[in-house]
C-alpha cells in the first residue's frame, strides 16, 4: 500500500513537471529556441489566479479566475514573442537562452512586487477532497493533475501530428527560410506558440499551486522540468511527460530509500547519465542526416 | 584613424597594435596601481571585488568568447577553486604561493575530465548538461560535509606570504594590489594563449566546427583544452573569491552565480578580455548606485527608507534584455562604436556594424 501510496504522488508530481516539460517542448518544437523562464511563466499564471480568486486579494469565483488567468498567459505570451523574441529572429539558440534567463529574472522580480516572498497557496476547490480505495488515500487534487495532464499531451499531440497549423509550426522550426518560401507565416507562428505556451504554463502553475504553496521562486522548479525534458527527449511531447513521471517518480522512492541529501540529485543524476549515453532523449526526434 | 602596415607575419600577432595602444594600457595600469591613493578604503574593496569577478568571467570568456561553448555551470568551477585552495593550506598546511596555483588546476582537471563525455553534445544540450553540473556540485558540496563542512561552510584563513598577511578589512590596500597582480599576470596568460596556436584554434572552432575539423584541428580536443584553461583560470577566481568572502557555504556558489558570470560577460561583451571587466564593474556597481540612489530618494520624499527585495537581479535582468536586444556586443562593442564614429567623423555611417539577416536550421537533422 505504501509503495501504491508514493506511486500515486509521484506520478501527480510527475505530471507537473511533465507539463512544464511541455511548455519547453512546444516553444522548442516550433522556434527551435528553449525558454528558460517557461518555470517562471508557471508562477507567474498561478499568481495570477490567485490574484484573483483567493479572498484577500479580488475573490473571484474559482472557474471565472481560471479562464481569466489562462486568457491573460496566451496574451501575455503572444505580446512577449511581438515585442521582444522577434528582434532575436534568426539569432542563435544560445543568445535566445541567455535572453530568456534574464526575462526569468525580471519576471521573479514583478511578481515578487505583486504578490510578495511568502509562500501563499491558492484557494482552490480541488483541494482537500479525498478519494478514498480500501486503504488508497487519493487526494482530489492529485487525480485532477493526472488527468488534465494526460489530457492536454494528446490534445496537444494530435494538434502537432494532424492540424495544418501544427504541421506549419514544425516546418517553421525546421528551416525558417523554406517555411517562408512554403507561405507559412513564420513570424505570426512564433507568436500563436509562444501565447500556446503561455497557456499550458497558465495550466501547470494551476495544478501546481492547487496541490501545495506558492511562491516567487517557484519557478525554479522549471529546472527538474529541463532533466524531465531531457530525458524524454527534447521535441517529443510524449517524450516531455514520459520523462516528467520518471523524474517525478525517482524522487519519493530516492527520498525513502536512500540516505538525506542524496535523494535530491538523482534527477540530475539520471540527466547526467542520459546526456552523455543518449543524449537526445528516449523518444529520440534526431535523425542524422544521409548525404 | 591609423593604419597599421603590416611588414612581417609576427606583426599580426603582436601584443599592441601599436605605440600609441601600448601607452594607454600602460596609462591604464598605472592608473589601476595609483587607484588606493586616489579613492576611499570602502571602494578598494569593491574595486577587489571588481578585479575578482573579472577573473571568473575571464575564465568563462575563454570558453563562451574565445570557443563558443555555452556553460551555464562555472560556480561549480569557482567552488572546485575555493574549497580546495582551503583544504590544501588547512589538510597539508600549504602556504598560499602553492595552494592557490595547485587549487587552480584541481580546478583545471575537473573541468577537463567533465569536459571529456560532454564535448559531444552541441548547444542546447551543452547549456543544459552544465547547468546539471552546477546543481549537482551545490548538492555534493553538502554530501561530501567531512570534508567540506556541509552547510556550514569553511572558514577561508588569511592569505600569507612569506608572513605578510593580506586581510580584507586590516589592509584592504594591500589585497588589492596582491588581486591587480594576479589579474595582470592572467590577462597576460589569457593574451598570449589567444596569440599561439591554441587560440586560433578555439576561434575556429567558435567559427565553425566544419571548417575547423577541414583545416586539421581536432574539434573534441579542441574544445577539452578550452574548458580546462577555462575552469583553470575559473578555479583562481573562485580561490581568491573564497579569501575575500573569509566564509563560504554550498549556497555561495549555487546556480545563480553560474548564470550571473555569464550574463556577467554578455553584458561586457562577447569574445573580448575587456569584456570580462566591464560587466564584473557594472555587477558590482550596480548594488552600490541602487543603494546611493535610494539614499538620495529618501533625500528628497522624505518617506523613510523603502527596500524593495530581488531589486538587483530584476534590473540586472532588465539591463541584460536591453543589451541582448540593442547592443548584443555587449559594452565594448558600443565602445567600439563610438570610438569609430570620432575616428572616421564624419564619414561614420549607422549601418557600419549591422547584423547580418539570418535564418535558423534545425539542428534535430545533423
Amino acid at each position: 500500500m505504501d509503495i501504491l501510496q508514493l506511486i500515486v504522488s509521484g506520478l501527480a508530481n510527475g505530471c507537473v513537471y511533465g507539463l512544464i516539460a511541455l511548455g519547453f517542448v512546444l516553444i522548442y518544437k516550433a522556434t527551435e529556441a528553449v525558454n528558460f523562464a517557461q518555470g517562471d511563466f508557471m508562477m507567474l499564471g498561478a499568481f495570477i489566479t490567485l490574484g484573483f480568486t483567493n479572498a484577500d486579494h479580488m475573490g473571484l469565483p474559482f472557474w471565472l479566475s481560471v479562464i481569466l488567468a489562462i486568457g491573460i498567459m496566451g496574451i501575455l505570451g503572444y505580446l512577449l514573442d511581438m515585442i521582444v523574441l522577434r528582434r532575436m529572429f534568426g539569432q542563435s539558440q544560445v543568445a535566445v537562452v541567455i535572453l530568456t534567463i534574464a526575462l526569468g529574472f525580471v519576471i521573479r522580480f514583478i511578481a515578487g512586487l505583486i504578490w510578495g516572498h511568502e509562500p501563499q497557496s491558492l484557494e482552490s476547490p480541488l483541494s482537500g477532497l479525498e478519494l478514498r480505495f480500501g486503504g488508497l488515500v487519493l487526494g482530489m487534487d492529485e487525480v485532477w493533475v493526472i488527468i488534465v495532464t494526460l489530457a492536454l499531451t494528446a490534445l496537444l499531440y494530435v494538434f502537432f501530428a494532424r492540424t495544418k497549423l501544427g504541421i506549419g509550426m514544425q516546418a517553421s522550426s525546421q528551416n525558417q527560410l523554406a517555411a517562408y518560401y512554403m507561405g507559412i507565416p513564420v513570424k505570426r507562428i512564433h507568436s500563436m506558440i509562444w501565447a500556446l505556451s503561455g497557456v499550458v504554463a497558465a495550466i501547470a502553475g494551476i495544478l501546481f499551486a492547487s496541490k501545495g504553496s506558492i511562491d516567487p521562486t517557484a519557478g525554479l522548479l522549471g529546472i527538474k522540468a529541463f532533466a524531465a525534458a531531457v530525458i524524454g527527449g527534447f521535441g517529443s511531447l510524449p517524450g516531455a511527460l514520459l520523462g516528467g513521471i520518471i523524474v517525478g517518480l525517482v524522487e519519493p522512492f530516492a527520498a525513502r530509500y536512500m540516505p538525506a541529501g542524496y535523494s535530491q540529485i538523482f534527477p540530475y543524476l539520471i540527466l547526467v547519465v542520459m546526456l552523455v549515453v543518449r543524449p537526445h532523449g528516449i523518444l529520440s526526434q534526431i535523425q542524422t542526416k544521409k548525404v | 584613424m591609423r593604419i597599421v602596415f603590416k611588414t612581417s607575419y609576427d606583426a599580426d600577432i603582436r601584443l599592441f597594435k601599436h605605440k600609441a595602444q601600448a601607452f594607454w594600457y600602460l596609462l591604464l595600469f598605472a592608473l589601476a596601481i595609483l587607484l588606493p591613493f586616489l579613492i576611499s578604503d570602502f571602494l578598494i574593496g569593491e574595486a577587489t571585488l571588481v578585479l575578482i569577478w573579472a577573473i571568473c568571467g575571464m575564465g568563462l570568456m575563454v570558453l563562451v568568447g574565445q570557443t563558443g561553448q555555452a556553460s551555464l555551470g562555472h560556480a561549480a568551477f569557482m567552488a572546485v577553486g575555493a574549497y580546495s585552495n582551503v583544504l590544501y593550506q588547512e589538510h597539508f598546511s600549504m602556504p598560499f604561493l602553492l595552494s592557490f596555483p595547485l587549487a587552480g588546476l584541481t580546478a583545471g582537471v575537473a573541468g577537463a575530465l567533465i569536459a571529456m563525455p560532454i564535448t559531444k553534445l552541441h548547444g542546447i544540450y551543452l547549456a543544459i548538461a552544465t547547468l546539471a553540473i552546477s546543481v549537482l556540485a551545490e548538492d555534493l558540496i553538502v554530501i561530501m560535509e567531512p570534508l567540506t563542512g556541509g552547510v556550514s561552510g569553511l572558514f577561508a584563513p588569511d592569505i600569507e606570504i612569506f608572513g605578510f598577511v593580506f586581510n580584507r578589512y586590516g589592509n584592504p590596500v594591500e589585497l588589492y594590489w596582491l588581486v591587480l597582480f594576479i589579474t595582470f599576470l592572467i590577462v597576460y596568460l589569457y593574451r598570449n594563449m589567444l596569440r599561439s596556436p591554441i587560440g586560433r584554434s578555439f576561434a575556429a572552432v567558435r567559427d565553425s566546427e566544419v571548417s575547423a575539423k577541414a583545416m586539421g584541428i581536432n574539434v573534441a580536443r579542441t574544445k577539452m583544452v578550452a574548458f580546462a584553461i577555462s575552469c583553470f583560470i575559473t578555479g583562481l577566481g573562485g580561490a581568491l573569491m573564497g579569501h575575500f568572502a573569509t566564509i563560504f557555504t554550498n549556497e555561495t556558489f549555487n546556480l545563480i552565480m553560474s548564470i550571473t558570470l555569464l550574463l556577467i560577460i554578455v553584458v561586457g561583451g562577447l569574445g573580448t578580455i575587456h569584456g570580462a571587466f566591464f560587466g564584473a564593474i557594472v555587477f558590482v556597481m550596480l548594488p552600490l548606485v541602487i543603494s546611493l540612489t535610494r539614499d538620495a530618494l529618501t533625500v528628497f520624499a522624505d518617506s523613510g527608507s523603502v527596500t524593495i527585495p530581488g531589486l538587483e537581479s530584476g534590473l540586472f535582468g532588465i539591463i541584460l534584455i536591453g543589451f541582448i536586444l540593442f547592443e548584443p556586443m555587449g559594452i565594448y562593442g558600443r565602445w567600439l562604436k563610438i570610438r569609430t564614429y570620432f575616428e572616421l567623423f564624419p564619414f561614420y555611417r549607422k549601418d557600419m556594424f549591422r547584423r547580418q539577416k539570418s535564418y535558423l536550421k534545425t539542428e534535430r537533422t545533423r
